[in-house]
């Protein structure tokens, strides 16, 4: 079935060329990145005309204007954008602009577009040339040109690369753009698991072997994606090299095999394994040998998930009598309590940033989303009680999380911003979707 | 004669070490919104202000549901009749003894049956905590049979946290089956 995440075929196409005399001219040595995750800053204020045909001829194929809304929507994606309505556009139809030479900077400063994006397509059959500009129309600079050649097929690969170029500009980030995310579907009748692309498209099945699959996680490489799978009729842990899927082991020790949690940049990860009677987090290598027990104390400890950094696990424990939050140094096996409020914190997942882990919190029956910080351990909630909320998951730069929320019904799968704003729906497939997995940046 | 003796025996001698036994292993966690003050689930009478009735058994003013059932026979009782489990619970009520304790028995008159129990749990609560809780349940099954006589070598166990629910739907009277511990046979 599944599932190159980058076609050979596709890389090989997409030429990245530099067509324009001076290539980086975006970054002055001193720029300052503004705080655009705060919510209380103002959106970026963008314009995105559709692309013009650089053949000469009118732009009379839908790519056009697809490409040009493709821009639109992935840039919004990230929350970072307002995107000036096309109706507000005050621009020649007949001989639109799109070098800084031509462009009339005036005309889109004072529709309250303060960048601009340009974009020049050529389509000659099959094949698609493209040139590509990020201006600042305040200063009337230039700021990102690049120019990219490939066929129709690649236009979500070419559209995102500018993003994560226009991103970078704005955040010194890439972002999200080279990133997945895993899920689990209902939609054939059994829970199987699912990935598509960081914006909800192309959803593809990646289990298929009818029994109840869950707990998705990605390696910090993005090659192997662990699970939870009872297709033995008890839970195991299956390592499936995402390419090749015959290929990984299973840890299927007497008892429970549940919650895998990939150590950074380390072929080795983190679950609970319940054969010696306790349930207990386990250090394991990939290919499924224990290395050592890491929770010690009474009680059950599950869904590790790790700091950035590789040294520390966050996880759940009952040992205080309802499950919570702890947070433990797997170096000197020093543990702390990170949650004190409400009675049920489950499902940590720890911001590839560091500072914060997001968790459910289950008060009065209905899931909320909340994040903490390490340092200040103050709790936030990021959900406001519409519907059951749970399995909160970072984007890998850290400013998005996607959760699995019942606000319309049906379990599905939202995302929002890491302060808890602009919550949307990230797809809606046959059946409910849960346990959403963000991926690491995939590179090339 | 013989075995009615033997159930005496073990009713008076390794009950009353078990209930405290079992409580100790397991957790014990008290859920806010459910008083545990009165009525500890024996009856199921219905018109008890704590409980509420749901056309084929009761629910406790603890959450447990008691089941108004009857069965054709003993094979029948034996592996149709549910344990059943108290919100966020692992430790055996009462009532879930007295079923086990049946359990235990009907297995000591059966040598050669192995069974596998499967812990469940209520769709509330988070997948892979439900997964450790359905564990528990099922554990706390399993310790209460051997320690009626049964060879552990006989009873293997599963949880499906709450992945099978028994009932579909999302109320008290389905959340009180699901919370649910069942024997089937291993073979």
């Amino acid at each position: 079935m599944i599932r190159y995440f980058i076609k050979p075929a596709i890389v090989c196409t997409i030429f990245f060329i530099l067509i324009l005399t001076h290539p980086c001219i975006a970054d002055d040595d001193n720029y300052n990145y503004i705080d655009i995750d705060n919510p209380s800053s103002r959106k970026i204020p963008i314009a995105i005309p559709v692309f013009v045909n650089t053949a000469g001829s009118a732009a009379d194929s839908p790519v056009f204007k697809q490409m040009s809304d493709l821009m639109i929507e992935s840039l919004e994606f990230t929350r970072y954008f307002n995107v000036i309505d096309r109706g507000a556009y005050l621009v020649d139809p007949v001989n639109p602009a799109i070098t800084r030479d031509k462009v009339k900077f005036q005309n889109w400063s004072t529709i309250g577009a303060d960048f601009l994006v340009t974009g020049g397509l050529k389509l000659s059959g099959n094949n698609i040339k493209l040139e590509l500009r990020l201006f600042d129309t305040v200063k009337g600079k230039r700021l990102v040109g690049k120019g990219y050649r490939g066929t129709v097929s690649d236009q979500r690969q070419i559209i995102h690369r500018f993003c994560s170029e226009i991103v970078r500009h704005f955040t010194g980030s890439r972002g999200i753009f080279n990133s997945k995310i895993a899920f689990v579907s209902t939609g054939t009748g059994n829970k199987e698991i699912y990935t598509c692309d960081f914006d909800g498209h192309r959803p593809k099945q990646f289990t298929n072997n009818k029994s109840i699959n869950i707990s998705p996680a990605w390696s910090s490489d993005g090659k192997w994606l662990a699970y939870t799978s009872f297709l033995k009729r008890k839970p195991d842990i299956y390592i499936k090299d995402l390419k090749k899927q015959e290929k990984g082991a299973v840890i299927a020790k007497k008892g429970l095999n549940i919650s895998p949690a990939w150590r950074p940049g380390k072929f080795v990860l983190a679950a609970t394994l319940s054969f010696s009677g306790a349930q207990k987090i386990y250090l394991l290598t990939g290919t499924g040998k224990v290395i050592r027990k890491l929770t010690r104390n009474w009680g059950s400890d599950l869904s590790p998930t790790w700091s950035p950094d590789g040294q520390k696990i966050a996880f759940v424990s009952d040992r205080s009598g309802n499950p919570h939050i702890y947070v433990m140094d797997v170096n000197t096996g020093q543990t702390e309590r990170l949650t004190f409020h409400g009675k049920y914190n489950t499902q940590p997942s720890w911001s590839p940033r560091g500072d914060r882990i997001t968790y459910s919190s289950i008060e009065k029956g209905s899931g909320n989303i909340y994040v903490i910080g390490i340092e200040d351990q103050d709790p936030i909630r990021l959900t406001d009680k519409s519907g059951n909320n749970e399995s909160p998951t970072w984007s890998p730069d850290g400013s998005l999380i996607a959760f699995s929320s019942t606000r319309e019904g049906r379990s599905r799968i939202f995302v929002m911003t890491s302060y808890g704003t602009d919550q949307k729906r990230l797809l809606a497939l046959p059946g409910k979707q849960s346990n959403p997995k963000w991926s690491p940046s995939f590179t090339k | 004669m013989r075995n009615k003796l033997w159930i005496c025996l073990a009713l008076v001698l390794i009950v009353p070490g078990l209930l405290t036994m079992v409580s100790c292993e397991t957790q014990n966690v008290k859920t806010d919104d459910q008083s545990t003050s009165d009525g500890t689930g024996t009856d199921t009478g219905g018109t008890d202000a704590g409980t509420t009735s749901s056309g084929d058994g009761t629910i406790s003013a603890t959450g447990e549901f008691i089941p108004g059932t009857t069965f054709a026979n003993e094979q029948d009782k034996f592996f149709k009749e549910l344990v059943y489990f108290e919100y966020d619970r692992s430790t055996l009520t009462e009532n879930s003894q007295e079923i086990l304790t049946f359990k235990a028995e009907y297995m000591r008159k059966n040598p050669n049956l192995s069974v596998s129990v499967e812990g469940h749990c209520d769709e509330r609560g988070t997948n892979e905590y439900n997964l450790s809780l359905g564990d528990m349940r099922a554990a706390s099954t399993k310790a209460f049979l051997v320690d009626l006589g049964v060879d552990p070598g006989r009873v293997s166990t599963v949880s499906y946290g709450e992945e099978r629910p028994d009932i579909e739907g999302h109320n008290e009277i389905a959340w009180a089956k699901n919370r649910r511990a069942a024997v089937a046979s291993s073979d």
